[in-house]
């Protein structure tokens, strides 16, 4: 039956799009990856990788708590998220114990917290959903809250976006001119946990560091300017997501899954194939036969 | 231009101390430089010579004593340019995704408004700091595809484009081929003339006898401080480098 529709490449497209929930999944998916891809340049250029895995993981008892309560689940997520980096500072700074290993015992253990209180609060909190996201049930409260904190990082990401990527780049430099390297360290950890908020609905909370880690290395890949790395990072992550949407309708695959794959395999291929730092070299390649 | 006073101190750096988590890096340093003065510092590695430029540059914060830039704070001094921080070739990412000239456009960040948008006068101070550092045919060569003499004069040149009084300079001369060694000291000379203050940091004896008027020997703390014809001695050079002698030292490189 379904093999039937593929025959035509305009209803393969065009079918999923006449149910509203795929409308909305696609468009609300999108948005988040814009987000998330345009924070991504800067969490690769800075090393964060490990740090947005931290943040991603720790937001899950900040939503629990606040679901139970019945506050906005974005701010209970933001306290969990900086809290965890603070602690993490903290930790660090207080014993001999080695960053990575601080980070991994701190992100695990409330992660851990968070499975645990939604075990005991019986609610209506779909553990499945927040671990594995679930793009297509998202709910209007849902949706205006998410447009609205995407909107905050974008505007918040274009407005310090140089200063940010001085920050990236060289902030010692940035404190010698006088610029306020704290703030942007707080804005950038700010504008993490709210984007791995964001991101956890299209992808869940384990999966969501992808989001903000694979768009921005691929993009590095192919470019050696900054903008047009936003950019990439950016487009890169909005194909990927509603490729793995169609592919999740069309199969019957887990979307959140879908996504990220997709993701993969768009960095895979810039891997293999990107003019200048791809394993194959392309550019080279035509320019030895030209 | 604002006139150059030769009697009122650069820098003046009284007692100050730094640590790290009660780790002591620098304990009751002083310095004092004027206008026009290049000095050098010299020590170990691990000496508290990188620790004693972020102290100057307000990237750490002293535990103990007193700095003073210009006769005004740190903050004041970070706010009004003054300072500009010529990194290692080590000390940077080499394959951040920017140009030459992006990397010298930084050099005008402190002084623009909160988006960073270039106007007439900073994109004409990014101009004239590249031709000065001799790099105009590279202006949008991503700094990864650059020489390791030629990235060292694209930092040069963001803090030419800065417009700085005091450069502070960690390894100039490491890692740097002849040409661009022959254009710094050639800089060296007019930014002297200019009345700009000079701190660098080096494990070249023979560049602190060829260009520096002052040098400041560390290890941990002051080992010796003043002018480099009386200061620059071996004795002083083996107390600074724990006890190894200089032969040892010169031997190889000169």
């Amino acid at each position: 039956m379904e093999l039937c529709s593929f025959l035509t490449l305009d209803s393969f497209i065009t079918d999923p799009l006449t149910h509203e929930f795929m409308r909305k999944a696609l468009l609300m998916s999108s948005l988040v990856a814009a987000v998330c891809g345009f924070l991504s340049s800067y969490l690769t250029l800075k090393g964060w990788a490990l740090m947005g895995d931290a943040v991603s993981h720790s937001v899950m008892p900040g939503v629990v708590v606040a679901y139970a309560l019945g506050l906005p689940f974005s701010l209970g997520a933001f306290i969990f998220g900086v809290g965890s980096v603070a602690l993490i500072g903290f930790i660090k700074q207080k014993s001999r114990v080695k960053e990575d290993t601080v980070i991994g015992l701190v992100f695990t253990g409330f992660f851990a917290l968070g499975i645990v209180l939604v075990s005991k609060i019986k609610s209506n909190i779909d553990l499945h959903s927040i671990l594995f996201g679930s793009p297509l049930g998202i709910s209007l409260s849902d949706v205006k809250q998410t447009i609205f904190i995407s909107l905050l990082v974008v505007i918040l990401l274009s407005i310090f976006r140089k200063d940010l990527m001085l920050y990236c780049f060289d902030p010692r430099h940035a404190k010698t001119v006088g610029i306020n390297v704290f703030f942007l360290h707080y804005l950038l950890l700010t504008c993490l946990s709210l984007a791995a908020v964001v991101g956890l609905q299209s992808v869940g909370i384990i999966l969501v560091v992808a989001m903000l880690i694979t768009p921005g290395a691929t993009a590095y890949l192919i470019t050696d300017k900054f903008d047009n790395m936003t950019i990439i990072s950016v487009l890169s992550a909005i194909i990927s997501s509603i490729i793995g949407i169609y592919i999740s309708f069309w199969f019957d695959l887990e979307t959140g899954g879908s996504i990220v794959l997709a993701q993969t395999f768009i960095f895979l291929f810039a891997f293999l194939f990107a003019p200048r730092y791809g394993i194959f070299k392309f550019k080279k390649f035509f320019a030895g036969y030209k | 231009m604002e006139t150059i006073n030769y009697q009122n101190f650069r820098i003046e750096a009284e007692n100050i101390c730094v640590d790290y988590n009660g780790k002591v890096a620098l304990y009751d340093a002083n310095l004092r430089l004027k206008p026009g003065q290049i000095c050098g510092l010299v020590g170990m590695n691990g000496a508290g010579k990188t620790t004693f430029f972020n102290a100057l540059t307000g990237f750490v914060n002293i535990s103990k004593g007193k700095i003073r830039i210009n006769g005004e704070s740190v903050r004041s001094a970070q706010k009004d340019q003054t300072i500009a921080y010529v990194p290692q070739n080590e000390g940077i990412d080499s394959q951040f995704p920017v140009s030459v000239w992006d990397v010298v456009m930084m050099g005008r960040y402190g002084s623009m408004n909160i988006f960073r948008c270039p106007r007439e006068s900073d994109i004409q101070a990014v101009k004239d700091a590249i031709e000065r550092v001799d790099l105009t045919d590279h202006l949008s060569t991503p700094i990864g595809n650059l020489s390791g003499g030629q990235r060292k004069r694209t930092f040069l040149a963001r803090a030419i484009a800065q417009r700085a009084s005091i450069l502070l300079l960690d390894e100039p001369f490491s890692g740097v081929d002849i040409r661009t060694e022959k254009l710094i000291s050639e800089l060296f000379i007019q930014f002297k003339n200019e009345g700009k203050t000079i701190l660098l940091s080096t494990h070249d004896m023979i560049h602190v006898r060829e260009f520096c008027d002052l040098v400041l020997l560390i290890n941990k703390t002051v080992v010796a401080y003043g002018e480099t014809s009386e200061v620059f001695t071996p004795e002083n050079i083996t107390t600074t480098f724990g006890g190894i002698s200089p032969d040892f030292l010169f031997g190889p490189e000169s």
